[in-house]
């Protein structure tokens, strides 16, 4: 949060918090949000993360004021923003598709917002002109003000969208799937930038993206939704290794569900039984499987039986195809480098982490 | 397989195998390429060139003096102005109707929307006499308000409020038809940018909207403008045909023509001609000048 070293760009508004409070929206008779809790502090970096029509567009759209919340109410800072509208709400809002003014040059582009103004409001024009400056600056596009979107690349577009949020000066910062359209390589440059450019100008931020690599890397917080509903809310670390619901622990990380049966002598995984402490009801539950989850036993005797059915490079590592018994989902385990085995090999392994929730 | 192939080599003549050239998958041979050309050139030549030139050499036929001396006439003078009248209030009202059509379709759900489309179509489907009927049986003497018009004193049809509607009508869906497609694939987010970065509706709609939908425009009002002015079927019907009144470009054309009178009518004709070819001109040269606009209003 060291704004004074935003070169250029000092003279931010204050930014604040966003609270959101018993939101619910229904489009005709289908419910898109029930009973959203949130809250972002002042300057902190929130991704809202989920599978496509979990909500989270939706949440960020009511938000920024361009959907109307059926029930519930959105705060920024102490203010009640619920009916602000969208003009008056300060918002600096990065859409999925950009959204750039086609007829507009990059220039013209970033100064729009400030040209809309009322004439009171309204800054000089060589006012403008130097904000845009700026701009382009903080966005390293200088020397490409008068080239139009269409002349633009990707990354590039992203990057006049985010100047053109930020030129209205904007008490938070709103991006929807900001680098949803971008290829692997930008993406990953453009996730490492827009790190460093929050760390400058420090605006509250709130994101929506369904890759959770990015919303892990990324945030300071994540929020999970699914269908409609926050499932967590939590630092990357608390959401990656301490998953609250059973939706969690499947949607993040490379996790297999796993059907086992609880009973008073341990967790029945197909034919084999995990003697383990539980506090998981007796009956049907999803044990949650992740590759760096299961150890290679030391002795047979001490881990259950599985068979190999592949062996794979992941990145660094090497992964082995496990098959648990009949009719279990296929499940993967990374290996440790001195061992080998090969495809209809028997592997003892163990868990080192359960991840288990009812069914 | 390959058994065959070899064949195949072997089968061609000694004179040396056969010279393939690469060849684009979509591309045609040169006598094909040829044969659509020659096709699309000779049935534009016999059914479009051919009697646009007709038009213009019987006009002249017996001269520039015979030509311009038509034009002295004051009866083909009022329905030049009849015509420019009739297209200069039918125009304006379908740019606004068309404007507003295609806004409320492209940028809002509401109940009845398919409906609405459909009933902007109506005047493509209907035939022109049927539409200048349906002003007749409305306004005219024995029509439904053609008893409380009478007593009002007020004409509408056989006189020019009846000629304004009948075209109006059937051009309606020019600007909308145009639009419509166009605002629908931009979709709102633009709107929706100016929006969040404090832009009122109105001022939106000025500078985002209306910009990226403006070459669409013209071309609708270019296309609408042309149909104003050429429109016979539907305005015979209720112009009534009094002369240096109610008559417009094309029904003097027919007057004329039906009276013998060639180099009159051809000369007339010669004026609806080349309004449409200055139409053509001048879209063509908008899409020279301003093509890279064009196109960003259309690409990315």
């Amino acid at each position: 949060m060291t704004r004074s070293a935003a070169a250029g760009y000092t003279d931010l508004v204050d930014t604040v918090a966003i609270r959101a409070e018993g939101l619910e929206k229904r489009f005709g008779s289908t419910p898109a949000l029930t009973g959203v809790d949130l809250s972002v502090e002042p300057g902190e970096l929130v991704a809202l993360l989920g599978p496509s029509g979990s909500g989270k567009t939706t949440l960020l759209r009511i938000v920024a004021g361009l959907e109307q919340p059926t029930a519930g109410r959105v705060f920024f800072g102490g203010e009640d923003a619920t009916f602000v509208p969208v003009q008056a709400r300060r918002v600096g809002f990065v859409f999925q598709s950009y959204a750039l003014f086609k007829h507009l040059d990059v220039a013209e582009n970033i100064a729009y917002g400030l040209r809309v103004r009322p004439r009171r409001l309204r800054p000089s024009r060589a006012e403008i002109r130097r904000r845009v400056a700026d701009l382009l600056d903080l966005v390293q596009l200088s020397g490409l003000e008068r080239r139009f979107p269409s002349q633009l690349s990707g990354g590039q577009r992203q990057r006049v969208a985010l100047a053109r949020a930020l030129a209205v000066e904007p008490k938070v910062l709103l991006l929807d799937e900001p680098f949803g359209a971008l290829d692997a390589q930008v993406r990953r440059d453009l996730r490492g930038w827009l790190r460093e450019l929050h760390e400058r100008t420090g605006h509250t931020t709130l994101f929506v993206t369904h890759d959770q690599d990015e919303a892990l890397e990324l945030a300071d917080r994540v929020a999970i939704l699914d269908r409609g509903r926050i499932e967590q809310v939590g630092t990357p670390d608390a959401i990656y290794d301490g998953p609250a619901t059973a939706f969690v622990a499947g949607f993040i990380g490379e996790s297999v569900r796993l059907p086992v049966t609880v009973t008073g002598d341990g967790l029945h995984i197909g034919q084999h039984v995990l003697s383990i402490a539980t506090t998981v009801a007796p009956g049907p539950a999803s044990l949650f499987v992740r590759p760096r989850d299961l150890v290679p036993a030391a002795t047979r005797a001490a881990g259950l039986p599985a068979r190999v059915t592949g062996v794979r490079r992941a990145g660094p590592a090497r992964r082995a195809e496990l098959m648990l018994g009949d009719g279990l989902p296929g499940i993967e385990i990374e290996l440790p480098a001195d061992i080998s085995v090969a495809r209809g090999d028997m592997l003892a392994v163990q868990f080192r982490t359960v991840r288990l929730f009812s069914a | 397989m390959s058994e065959q192939a070899a064949d195949d080599i072997s089968g061609t003549p000694a004179g040396g195998p056969r010279r393939l050239r690469p060849r684009p998958a979509v591309a045609e041979t040169a006598a094909m390429r040829a044969l659509l050309i020659a096709t699309a050139i000779g049935f534009l030549g016999l059914f479009v060139v051919l009697p646009l030139v007709a038009v213009f050499v019987e006009a002249l036929r017996r001269g520039i003096g015979h030509y311009l001396e038509t034009f002295a006439d004051p009866d083909t003078q009022a329905a030049i102005r009849l015509t420019l009248t009739v297209a200069a209030i039918a125009v304006p009202l379908n740019l606004v109707f068309g404007l507003s059509a295609a806004w409320a379709v492209a940028k809002f759900d509401f109940p009845g929307k398919s409906l609405l489309i459909t009933l902007i179509d109506i005047p493509f489907s209907v035939s022109p006499v049927v539409s200048g009927l349906v002003f007749v049986l409305l306004f005219g003497a024995q029509g439904v308000l053609g008893p409380w018009l009478a007593a009002h004193d007020l004409q509408i049809v056989f006189a020019v409020p009846g000629i304004v509607l009948a075209t109006v009508f059937v051009t309606v869906p020019y600007v909308a038809r145009e639009l419509i497609p166009l605002m629908q694939e931009q979709g709102v987010s633009e709107e929706e940018a100016a929006l969040t970065l404090g832009a009122s509706g109105l001022r939106t709609f000025l500078t985002v909207t209306l910009p990226n939908v403006k070459w669409a425009l013209l071309y609708g009002v270019l296309l609408c403008n042309a149909r104003a002015m050429g429109e016979f079927g539907a305005v015979s019907v209720v112009s009534g045909h009094v002369r240096g009144l109610t008559n417009t470009m094309p029904l003097h054309v027919e007057i004329l023509y039906n009276e013998y009178n060639f180099v009159a009518a051809f000369a007339v004709a010669s004026i609806l001609a080349g309004l449409a070819l200055v139409t053509l001109v001048a879209k063509s040269l908008l899409e020279w000048r301003y093509g890279d606009a064009l196109g960003r209003s259309r690409l990315y």
